[in-house]
């Protein structure tokens, strides 16, 4: 069968490896190779990565699961056209529309029956251009609001259905989308989002500059996880680069991952539990996350730590005391954190909103690959952090939780256990990271590589941030200079999970679901 | 749950101390809200956050002055759902083209007298994001603004003495 010929084997029969694309290979094909890497498709387990485009190419990442090998394949399409990839993996979909806006790049139907989305994703009709990353962009004048033809979203009918249309500017302090509603009384019968009112155009900012450049930009794709993005986008620049950043500058970046990873759970739990009007447990969490910025901003000079890791290491170092401070830190946290898990775990009302509302079901989450609290509370217990699995987490002791109710009340529960092991990790983290030798001249060097090598390559890094797995890919020009590069926020494959969620819930509880995703708009619009 | 709350009658407030308002975001905002309108708008001010293309880092330190440690309504500043009970659009973001328009008509939902707060370097200048095809620029490109917070994010004590000043603005303002 299909799913028996492994990743490497297949690839090796249908393309040929890239020079130079670290640390997992990239093979090119052609058309006839692409549309057998689709029929494998329909008939094994891998998880889709990622898809992009390029002015005459588009690319997929896949992993299989079992062995954990990675790899890339490409599909040079000069005339813009490639054989669609969503009839087989349905997160593709989103992916392949972003590829037609940005690059105009056509998704072909390439199994019996598929119907291809063709309808803009990012894309809303103002920027003024039409394909603005392609070789050569359509220039448009952007029509007026009453020209512009409207957004066909899905229908959906039948008798006593209504719709209600939300956003994108909502109610409270949260990211801009417009999601419709179709509902029978209170019950939801289909939600359709409309994201990408916040895209930003972040890859084409980010073509020609200095990676220490695009470091600031890739950091600020998405505020929450501007650590992981960052590291994400390091990495990927050092596999292009073959390079390795200094030992010490590895473990301080986990370290400010694991404080991220923290303070968002804190602030989600709190979130979530707010939307099931229990807002005792958002005060409370609030602090704990409060606490946590403090010390992250005591320890490297900024809350949220933007702009500390940069390709080739960290930059500054942890402050002096940043030793002492996390330690205290995670022995207050472990102190006030478990007296409130205790409280969740026993309010029978709040646990009434959270238990078996928002269901996703395991079979989804392997199909669309979703990662993350979202993956792991509907059995899907993959974590970047193990598998491919990154320094320094392959030396430290930490668990995955996984649960298989897949609602709401697990995408807590995921938090809450990971919580307890980044706490761990922290500590661990602390104990066992490498100093930093003086040197001749009395002066600690700073962990970060004096320069990066001006030079061409490809590469790519998958890194777990709070959300789930982030993959990011680049190709450096000859002058080491951004040629290409595409960061894929987990939220790709998570936003469209919302939309079965919260099928057969009511409208009232729509906040609550959508709290427990906690999707990154802005992530996911670039 | 109890113990909890029994610990937290006894063990007095977490909030902290109002921060003073920043001289220079006093000054900047004296001249231009004193040419605009002069109706009294009461010790309380009614905030809309409007992200108009953000990161979402601002979002998450706007949030944090909510949380008991800044604990904002003190000052008499509450965050609002609809731009029909606000004062003040606290806004976001490099103002992205697919935002420009929903940013509008929030603003010109909103009653006067009403002020702009241009909050972090997006919505300042753009950011790391000037220069983009797919965002229009600083905030100031679309809406008139009374008084920017630079920071990227601004931190929430930042962010209050900000808002301090344009709520001790305001109040000066009110006609007796
Ligand atoms: S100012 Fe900074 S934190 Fe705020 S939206 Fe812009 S990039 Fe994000």
């Amino acid at each position: 069968m299909y799913g028996e010929e492994p990743l490497f084997g297949l690839l090796g029969r249908i393309g040929r490896p890239v020079d130079g694309h670290r640390p997992w290979p990239r093979f090119v094909t052609d058309r006839v190779g692409w549309r057998l890497l689709i029929e494998h498709l329909g008939g094994n387990g891998w998880s889709l990565l990622g898809l992009w485009g390029e002015a005459a190419a588009v690319h997929t990442a896949l992993r299989e699961d079992l062995s954990g090998d990675v790899a890339v394949v490409s599909l040079p399409c000069p005339d813009r056209r490639f054989p669609s990839l969503s009839g087989v993996r349905p997160a593709a979909i989103r992916l392949e529309r972003m590829a037609q806006d940005l690059f105009g790049l056509v998704a072909e139907r390439a199994v019996a029956g598929q119907s291809i989305d063709d309808r803009p994703w990012l894309d809303h009709g103002k920027w003024g251009t039409r394909h603005p990353l392609a070789a050569e962009p359509v220039i448009t004048t952007a029509p007026g609001p009453q020209e512009q033809p409207p957004y066909r979203f899905l229908p959906a009918e039948g008798p006593g259905l209504h719709q209600i249309p939300v956003g994108p500017v909502h109610a409270g302090i949260i990211e801009p989308g417009h999601f419709r509603f179709t509902a029978n009384g209170e019950t939801v019968v289909r939600l359709e989002e409309r994201l990408g009112y916040v895209h930003k155009g972040v890859e084409g900012l980010m073509r020609g500059k200095t990676p220490a450049d695009a470091a600031r930009i890739v950091a600020r794709l998405s505020g929450d996880s501007t650590v992981a993005h960052a590291i994400a986008f390091a990495r990927a620049v050092e596999a292009a680069l073959g390079i390795e950043p200094p030992p010490r500058a590895v473990w301080l970046r986990a370290l400010m991952a694991e404080l991220e990873r923290v303070a968002n759970h804190l602030g989600d739990i709190g979130a979530i539990c707010n939307d099931a009007a229990f807002a005792f447990m958002l005060a409370e969490m609030g602090q704990l996350r409060e606490v946590v910025l403090r010390a992250a901003d005591a320890c490297f000079g900024h809350r949220l730590m933007m702009d500390r890791v940069v390709p080739g290491g960290v930059t500054p170092d942890i402050a002096e005391s940043g030793r002492g401070r996390l330690t205290d830190l995670t022995a207050e946290l472990r102190r006030r954190f478990a007296p409130l898990v205790a409280i969740y775990d026993g309010k029978a009302s709040l646990n009434d909103r959270t238990v078996s509302t928002g269901i996703v079901s395991t079979g989804l989450v392997q199909r669309f690959g979703a990662g993350g609290y979202v993956g792991r509370a509907s059995g899907r217990g993959l974590d970047a952090r193990r598998s491919p699995g990154y320094a320094p987490y392959t030396d430290l002791d930490f668990e995955v939780p996984v649960l298989t109710e897949g609602d709401v009340n697990a995408r807590v529960w995921i938090r809450i256990r990971e919580v307890e092991q980044s706490l761990s990790l922290i500590d661990q983290i602390l104990r066992r990271m490498p100093g930093v030798p003086r040197g001749p001249d009395g002066i600690v060097p700073p962990p970060v590589l004096p320069r990066l090598p001006e030079r061409g390559g490809e590469g790519m890094a998958l890194v777990e941030s709070f959300r789930g797995e982030i993959m990011t890919w680049v190709r450096l020009a000859g002058d080491g200079t951004i040629d290409r590069c595409h960061p894929r926020d987990p939220s790709w494959f998570q936003w469209p999970l919302l939309e079965a969620a919260i099928e057969g819930n009511i409208v009232a509880d729509f906040p609550l679901c959508n709290k427990s995703f906690n999707g990154s708009y802005s992530g996911q619009d670039l | 749950m109890l113990k909890h709350i029994l610990r937290s009658l006894t063990g007095g407030p977490v909030t902290e101390a109002a921060p003073v308002p920043g001289a220079d975001t006093l000054a900047d905002l004296g001249a231009r809200v004193a040419a605009r309108s002069r109706a009294r708008l009461g010790r309380s001010l009614s905030i809309r956050q409007v992200d108009a293309g953000s990161c979402n880092g601002c979002e998450l330190e706007i949030h944090a002055l909510n949380n008991p440690l800044y604990d904002l309504e003190r000052f008499g500043i509450r965050f609002v759902a609809s731009p029909r009970h606000a004062d003040v659009l606290l806004v976001t973001g490099p103002v992205t083209k697919n935002m420009a328009d929903a940013l509008c008509r929030t603003w010109d939902a909103t009653p006067d007298p009403k002020w702009v707060v241009a909050c972090g370097a997006c919505a300042i200048d753009g950011g790391v994001f000037a220069g983009s095809y797919a965002c229009v620029g600083p905030v100031e490109a679309v809406l008139p603004v009374d008084l920017r917070i630079p920071g990227c994010p601004p931190r929430p004590v930042e962010l209050l003495s900000g808002l301090l000043a344009l709520l001790e603005t305001t109040a000066a303002e009110r006609p007796r």
